[in-house]
């Protein structure tokens, strides 16, 4: 009873600014301008299939980088004494401190043909680089602003894990890779789910990166769904229905990652 | 350091209580008595002349000589304005919506007629920005700036200067180009190049203008707004399409940089306007706020800090004779004759535009098939592991 007492706040939060804007897009995504139920908006989504499939691809691409980045520097972090942990747990925090978009604008100034990097490379006697305006600068600009979502669960996980039950993997005869593979790994699985969940997420969705790093060029459903309110022809209907097939993918998405959770702990989700 | 900083904010403080109360007493006139009354002004970024540098501050004046507040918002593009409008998230009194949207926002009964005999000095706009194409018969916009779409172009590396569209197409500038990062902009470029009106309802000339833009687009680098100043100051990009009023910041800051108007084609003639939407809480008010902004002394002043074109001669006249003899901002009249304006289209139009916009970035056009392919792909997938799962489970279960 009392429990529920303190988590009244966050369920009259939840449903004002979750729930109802969730029905409220699924509202619009079956309407037309008259308010008449219809499937139109559903099937026009059609025609941005390519623009999905890139999304997909390129958060898939950006959260797996972020994993192979992320999952060595967390369990540096999480091995290393105390006092070091918290500074470098605050290294990682840090970038975030600032704005998101500061950070995506220095990026595009750093990466352009005439950027530093490619003035510094020139410098040194080195052929210059095209990185501005491709699908690899999007996919970096994913990488370097959400990598901290992945290290900090990824983080939190790993310093949870008992070192006793390191030790009787080695009593038992079992070598550091056999030790790392057969039970770090799966013990950090729950970091490892909530970790890709919050970056795979925001990466899809994602505008304001394609926008800056990628020229334009590099559409994700972010700026189609921007369009769509602020665009040209002002479409809510569509834009909402674009918005519900994402949520939809993304759900199935997140479905099949928590199926490698084998105690299904993970944060989030836990009903799929 | 901190000490430092401390000075420093110390310091910051007392500059400030010095200055605000000189400028309020700036001029001799009494101030008028306070009527309690705050209109909502919208207008575009930087776009009034706000005090700084010693400049005129437009509102804190209008306040003095009228005793009317003023809450001043920003908003960046004409669709955010007219999507804040249409969801009735908030009430304006006056806004500065251009030329294509005022004709929607009249087509669709979001914009109050103007009580004219309230605005007195709309007898100095001149004759030729009156009764416009977007609002006939002048009934519910008063203008505020003009301008003309131009090219932005490298000096160092684009030794010709540019006449005509054609240079936005050249295999040698190739990723040196920005284009327009909107629809409407964009596709009005390739349009002149073909000879057509951008107003054009005919479906087909727009294919052909995607076509057009299609083929543009190995060249072009990005497709940016506001960015372009950053990558043509650097020398990143050559050329630009863009507004000749920003030209302000570009053209007298960077000597490398030059501007010309496409004479060949022509090019898009824009007015920004100014009006009063539909459920105005303080329309006589908003019409005094419109008026004080007609003086031609007040609009002087304004347009020398924005840097737009004013539509007012007695205004030009009052203003810098290096700014209004400057052909960027005041063309000659054969530029503006060979011009034309943006108007509004129908949403069915609109909404096409906009999917052959998302064609020419993404180089094709996607189809149902395969979303619903990809969706039944993941959704088999998962299927899939829950079996293989329960099925192992049930196994474990068993011994």
């Amino acid at each position: 009873m009392k429990s529920k007492a303190i988590a009244a706040p966050y369920i009259v939060w939840m449903c004002i600014f979750i729930v109802v804007p969730l029905f409220l897009v699924a509202y619009f995504a079956f309407t037309d301008s008259t308010g008449a139920f219809t499937l139109e908006n559903i099937i026009q989504v059609g025609q941005y299939s390519d623009v999905f499939l890139r999304s997909i691809w390129m958060g898939a691409l950006a959260t797996l980088f972020s994993l192979l980045l992320g999952y060595p520097l967390a369990y540096i972090i999480s091995k290393s004494n105390l006092r070091r942990q918290s500074v470098l747990i605050m290294l990682v925090m840090l970038p975030m401190w600032m704005n998101f978009l500061l950070r995506t604008y220095a990026w595009m100034t750093l990466l352009e043909d005439n950027g530093m990097i490619n003035n510094f490379l020139a410098a040194l006697g080195l052929p210059r680089l095209h990185m501005i305006n491709t699908a690899g600068a999007v996919v970096f600009g994913m990488v370097y602003d959400y990598l901290p979502f992945m290290i900090l669960p990824l983080y939190t996980v790993l310093i949870k894990i008992d070192r006793s039950v390191i030790e009787a993997a080695q009593d038992l005869g079992a070598n550091s890779c056999k030790v790392f593979l057969k039970v770090t790994i799966p013990m950090s699985m729950p970091g490892i789910i909530s970790g890709i969940t919050m970056v795979f997420v925001p990466a899809v969705s994602t505008f304001i990166i394609s926008k800056m790093l990628g020229g334009g060029s590099n559409l994700l459903i972010g700026d189609l769904i921007d369009m769509q309110f602020l665009g040209n022809a002002y479409n809510p209907y569509l834009g909402s229905a674009i918005s519900l097939v994402l949520m939809v993918l993304i759900l199935i998405c997140m479905g099949i990652m928590n199926q490698f959770d084998e105690d299904g702990s993970a944060e989030g989700g836990k009903m799929l | 350091m901190k000490k430092l900083l401390s000075l420093f904010l110390c310091g910051l403080f007392f500059c400030t209580c010095f200055i605000f109360p000189v400028s309020a007493e700036e001029s001799g006139e009494e101030a008028a008595p306070d009527t309690g009354v705050t209109i909502n002004v919208y207008n575009w970024g930087e776009y009034i002349s706000d005090g700084s540098d010693g400049t005129l501050n437009v509102n804190q004046e209008f306040t003095r000589r009228t005793g009317i507040h003023v809450n001043y918002t920003t908003f960046d593009t004409n669709e955010s304005l007219y999507s804040k409008l249409v969801s009735g998230g908030a009430s304006y009194d006056v806004i500065f919506p251009s030329d294509y949207m005022v004709a929607r926002m009249i087509n669709e009964g979001m914009l109050e007629k103007l009580d004219f005999s309230n605005i007195p000095n709309y007898t100095y706009i001149d004759e030729e920005y009156r009764n416009l194409a977007y609002d006939p018969k002048n009934e519910y916009s008063v203008p505020y700036t003009w301008g003309v779409v131009g090219i932005f172009y490298n000096k160092k590396y684009v030794k010709e200067v540019p006449t005509s569209w054609d240079v936005l197409w050249d295999d040698q500038y190739q990723g040196k180009i920005l284009m327009f990062d909107n629809p409407r902009d964009a596709f009005g470029i390739a349009q002149k190049r073909l000879g057509y009106s951008f107003n054009s309802t005919d479906m087909a000339e727009w294919q052909e203008a995607a076509e057009l833009l299609k083929e543009q687009k190995p060249l072009v680098q990005a497709y940016v707004m506001d960015q372009i100043f950053d990558k043509m100051e650097i020398g990143e990009a050559w050329l630009a399409p863009y507004y000749a009023g920003d030209a302000a910041i570009l053209v007298e800051e960077n000597d490398s940089i030059g501007f010309a108007i496409p004479t060949e084609e022509g090019t898009n003639f824009f007015v920004d306007a100014m009006c009063i939407p539909e459920g105005s809480q303080h329309k006589a008010e908003a019409e005094a706020y419109i008026n004080f902004l007609c003086d031609p002394e007040i609009a002087a002043a304004n347009m020398e800090y924005v840097g737009y074109s004013t539509p007012e001669s007695s205004a030009k006249e009052l203003m810098d004779e290096e700014i209004t003899s400057n052909p960027i901002y005041y063309p000659p009249q054969e530029i503006i004759d060979n011009s034309e304006v943006f108007l509004s289209l129908p949403s069915d139009i609109n909404e096409k535009i906009d999917k052959l916009w998302v064609e020419v970035k993404m180089g094709s056009s996607g189809s149902t098939y395969t979303l619903i392919a990809v969706l039944a792909g993941f959704l088999l997938l998962y299927i899939v592991i829950v079996i293989t799962k329960t099925m192992k489970r049930r196994r474990m279960n068993r011994y």
